[in-house]
Order: structure tokens, then C-alpha cells, then sequence
């Protein structure tokens, strides 16, 4: 990808995030994300009903790269089952890690294919995927 | 100042994290290789020549400490560093002096450090933990302090300089306060005692806890002073050898004196010899010059940065080394990873004085923390890169 245009995405996603913005509702699984390693300091919510994600939305404190992230991950996730949320946060973090991925399953989230390039913000990039395996765990605990 | 004994300088880098931790000069590292190449040995009753040099070193340093910051040797206990010191206060003293009646006053500039221990133990206790009002430049005021008394105030725990703001605090007048309403005064120094002339006597401070590496010295080690008449009674939080006198299958035991009682264990002796090296270095080039350089370049820090459009400073006029800003619109590691581009270094955070938020009303700040080797060519680098700070996602993205 060009980098000019890799810039932009997460520019326009960091300036104008979307999902950003929590509410009040019970119905939705909570997450603080508070990262010994960085700063960042983000909430995030999602709802789940038959066995689909409805919405996901956060807010917070936190720097360009997991602003921006979590712009584009809850979108990416929004509307998928929990069987391809999993598929895309294996994906997504294999890519982060440098290991095997399929970027197929990414789509807009490929923007982050170099982040390995500067190792200090691999959480930050991490962020919003660690925030939602969470939930997801709390989803089985429930079980 | 003095760049030359510093051998991480050679690399091109500008370093200002200070506050977090400083650099090293060869003369300490060089006392500590010598202590691990020609005279490894452990402390206390060892017959043989190494072991007479380390114990000499060791136990000598509590004199160079004593000189340094005017103290008695035998208040000077050896701990991991400031988080252990005040720990060893609030736990090891605080736990069988304080009760449910009584108030403790701390500020909400205090590191983490200095309040976390005191809400698990008033957790404990049921004492009650107050904040003394900070003013519009969230600095402690004298009258502030005074207005917080009351006859309940058993304890003021304070930072002399704060790692966030940097406001250098009255402790000497304080000091006065406390000794006539018999009010203990407990003082984080680790931002102050490697910057400025500390008077443990003079300033009537009863407890003071310091870190060795935030002035020059190694990580794991620091210093808590305590007036001996507390010491007497302070309670070990480490039980075990080097510390005791004896013990006997009927379950009796005495421990040792002040201060080895404290110091359970074979204690951090390479480290301890660091430190030693690191507070005769700074005598060496004087505590008042070190503060008076660190305020030049402020000063000359300050101007460039006001020059600057879009840069807020929290803490202009506060009277240490310590400059907290952001650049408007940016979180504070975007501008920390775009500084790390040009090779400098600063540091991007709450700065563990995560109850500050409530008084600034933000959170994370870029915080740059000088100290006596860094110089007016560092402070030009830095404002030429701020001032590309248009650029800063075009670089860090």
C-alpha cells in the first residue's frame, strides 16, 4: 500500500473516529483497556445478540495509532458473526507480530501491515483487538 | 556540563528523562566493576582483604551520605530505592502510630508512591487521607498547608519537588509547622535530592527517601533517612540474616542496631558502592551549581518553547528542571515517538501522579527533566524539532 494513503486512512481515523462515544446500556459487554506498556487509555462496549455483533463503541484517551485503530477494528467487527470476529483478531494480530496472516480477512485493516517496522507502538496498533478478545472472553465466561 | 564522563552522550542522543531515570557517569560504573572484578565479597564480619575493602565502602557511604545531605550516619538505611523507603515509613512505622482518629495530609501531585501505600493502609486502619489544595499554578502554598491542619493532622507526606510540575516546595518552613503542632513530616527527595541542597536537619524533616539512580547513581538502591528517635520505633518489613543479634529455639530473639536491622539480607553492595561514587561526583561539581545550570536552561528552554504557536506549558515558572507541555491537539506520545525520531529522548505519560487529573484536568503530558549534562545545543534541537510539529504524523504514521 502507498504510504501517503496508508497516512491518510489513519489520519482521517484518528481525527474523526467512528464508534467513538460510550452509553448507557446494560445489555452491553464492558472492557477497560489500560496498557502497562504505553499510555493509552481506552473503554470499549459491544453488543452481541444471536451470536452476531450488533455494535461495538470506545472512548478514551489514547494516541493516533489506537485511536485510529479502533475506529476501523469496531467497524471491520460490526455486523460479523463471533466465529469471524475471532478469524479477524488472529489475523489481525499474527499480522501485528509478524507471523503468518491471511490479509484477505482484513480488509481496511491492512493499513497497519508496517507497524512491526516501529516496535514501540505494536500495542498501541494491539489495543482494540486485546480489548475485544476480552469481551469475547467474558462472552464465554457467561456461558 | 561535564558531557564528557557520560559515555551514553557519545551516541548523538539527547537525553531528557531525567525525571525517570539519569544517565551514568564512568566514575560510577567503573566503582562497581571494580567491586565485581578485584573485590567481590560480602558485608559484615569478613576476615579476609576484599571483604575489609567492601565493608569500608559499604558502610562508609552512609558517612558520604550523611555529609550530603546533613544527617547522623546511623539514620542512613539502605532500601531498593524511594518506593521501598516510603513503604518502610508508612508500613514499618506508620501501621503502629496511626489510628482511626487521625489525619494524614498529601497533595494530588504526589507519585503513586506516596499515596498508594497510605490508602492501604488507612484501608486498614480507618485513619483518614486529605489532599491539600493546590493553587492555580498547582503548587503547594504555605497557607494552603496551614489551612489543612487540624487537630487530627498526625502526618504531612510530601514530595519536595514534584515529578510532574516540578514546584519546588517550602519544606523548611513547613518543617517549623509541623515540629510545633508535633505533626511527623514524611518527604519524597527523589526528585530533589539529586538537583538541589537538601538539609535533613536543617529542614526539620523526619522521614526523607531518595533513589540512586535518579542522580547518576545504579537502579536498586536508595536511601531512607529517618530522625533516630522514630527509627527506635520503626519495625523491620524483612526478617533474616544480618540484621539480627540472636535467636534461640525458645522463640527469643534481639535484633541489631540502627540501622543494620533494617537492612535484612545481603543488600545491594555493588549498588551501594554506585551511589556512594554518584553522590561524591555531585559534590564534586557542587549541588548549587547543578540547580542554578538546571535553571538557566529553563529559562532558555521556556522562552523558545513560548515562541512557539500551538505549544501549551503547564508549569512555566516552577523552580526546578522540569517542563511539562503538549503540543495543542496532540496526544502526548505522538509527540514523544516524533521527538524519538530526532534522537530525543522525553517521556510521554501521567507520570504516575495519576490523581493530578483531577486538578489540571489532563491527563498525560510530554514531560522533558534536565539535569547537569545536558545543555543549551540539547534545548536548541529540541525547539527546532517542536517547531516542525505540523509534521508530526507525517513522521510518526
Amino acid at each position: 500500500m502507498d504510504n501517503n494513503l496508508r497516512r491518510e486512512i489513519i489520519l482521517d481515523n484518528y481525527q474523526n473516529p467512528d464508534n467513538r462515544g460510550l452509553i448507557e446500556d446494560d445489555s452491553y459487554l464492558k472492557v477497560n483497556t489500560n496498557s502497562e506498556s504505553c499510555i493509552d487509555n481506552l473503554d470499549f462496549m459491544m453488543k452481541i445478540e444471536d451470536g452476531v455483533v450488533k455494535d461495538i463503541r470506545f472512548d478514551g484517551e489514547a494516541c493516533a495509532i489506537s485511536t485510529s485503530a479502533s475506529s476501523i477494528m469496531t467497524r471491520s467487527l460490526i455486523g460479523k458473526k463471533v466465529e469471524e470476529v475471532r478469524e479477524i483478531l488472529v489475523n489481525y494480530q499474527n499480522m501485528i507480530n509478524e507471523k503468518d496472516y491471511d490479509s484477505e480477512v482484513l480488509g481496511e485493516l491492512n493499513v497497519y501491515d508496517e507497524i512491526c517496522k516501529q516496535p514501540n507502538r505494536k500495542n498501541c496498533a494491539l489495543l482494540p483487538s486485546v480489548a475485544v478478545d476480552k469481551m469475547l472472553g467474558e462472552l464465554g465466561n457467561e456461558k | 556540563m561535564h558531557r564528557e564522563d557520560f559515555p551514553m552522550l557519545e551516541n548523538d542522543i539527547v537525553y531528557f528523562d531525567n525525571g525517570a531515570t539519569t544517565l551514568k557517569s564512568k566514575r560510577v560504573v567503573d566503582s562497581m566493576d571494580k567491586y565485581y572484578l578485584e573485590h567481590t565479597s560480602n558485608i559484615h564480619r569478613g576476615d579476609y582483604d576484599s571483604a575489609v575493602i567492601t565493608n569500608e565502602l559499604y558502610d562508609g557511604t552512609r558517612d558520604v551520605v550523611s555529609h550530603f545531605i546533613n544527617c547522623d550516619s546511623r539514620e542512613v538505611i539502605f532500601t531498593s530505592g524511594t518506593t521501598m523507603s516510603i513503604n518502610m515509613v508508612v508500613f514499618g512505622f506508620m501501621k503502629y502510630y496511626l489510628t482511626d482518629k487521625d489525619e494524614v495530609l498529601l497533595t494530588k501531585s504526589e507519585h503513586a508512591s506516596n499515596i498508594l501505600p497510605w490508602i492501604v493502609l488507612a484501608e486498614e486502619i480507618g485513619f483518614k487521607i486529605k489532599y491539600i489544595d493546590l493553587d492555580d499554578n498547582y503548587e503547594l502554598t504555605l497557607d494552603n498547608v496551614k489551612k489543612s491542619i487540624t487537630d487530627k493532622t498526625k502526618v504531612i507526606s510530601i514530595a519536595h519537588v514534584t515529578n510532574v510540575i516540578g514546584d519546588v516546595r517550602d519544606i523548611k518552613s513547613i518543617g517549623e509547622i509541623c515540629k510545633k503542632k508535633n505533626i511527623i513530616l514524611n518527604v519524597d527527595g527523589a526528585q530533589s535530592v539529586p538537583h538541589m541542597k537538601v538539609d535533613f536537619k536543617d529542614m526539620n524533616i523526619d522521614f526523607l527517601s531518595f533513589s540512586g539512580h535518579k542522580m547518576g547513581g545504579p537502579t536498586g538502591v536508595g536511601v531512607l533517612v529517618g530522625r533516630y528517635e522514630l527509627l527506635e520505633k520503626m519495625k523491620p518489613l524483612c526478617y533474616g540474616g544480618g540484621m539480627n543479634n540472636y535467636f534461640e529455639d525458645d522463640n527469643s530473639y534481639e535484633l541489631k542496631e540502627i540501622p543494620t536491622r533494617f537492612e535484612a539480607g545481603t543488600p545491594a553492595i555493588a549498588e551501594v558502592i554506585g551511589l556512594r561514587s554518584a553522590i561524591l561526583y555531585l559534590e564534586d561539581i557542587g549541588i548549587d551549581n547543578i540547580h542554578k545550570h538546571e535553571m538557566e536552561l529553563k529559562k532558555y528552554l521556556v522562552d523558545k518553547l513560548e515562541k512557539i504557536d500551538n505549544i501549551t506549558i503547564y508549569n512555566k515558572n516552577s523552580n526546578s528542571g522540569i517542563i511539562a507541555f503538549n503540543v495543542d491537539g496532540v496526544f502526548a506520545q505522538d509527540t514523544s515517538v516524533f521527538l524519538n525520531h530526532y534522537k530525543i529522548a522525553v517521556r510521554a505519560g501521567n507520570h504516575c501522579a495519576k490523581e493530578l487529573k483531577d486538578v489540571i484536568g489532563i491527563k498525560n503530558t510530554v514531560r522533558v527533566s534536565m539535569y547537569l549534562y545536558n545543555n543549551k545545543e540539547d534545548i536548541d534541537r529540541l525547539v527546532e524539532a517542536l517547531k516542525n510539529n505540523k509534521e508530526i504524523f507525517n513522521v510518526v504514521l
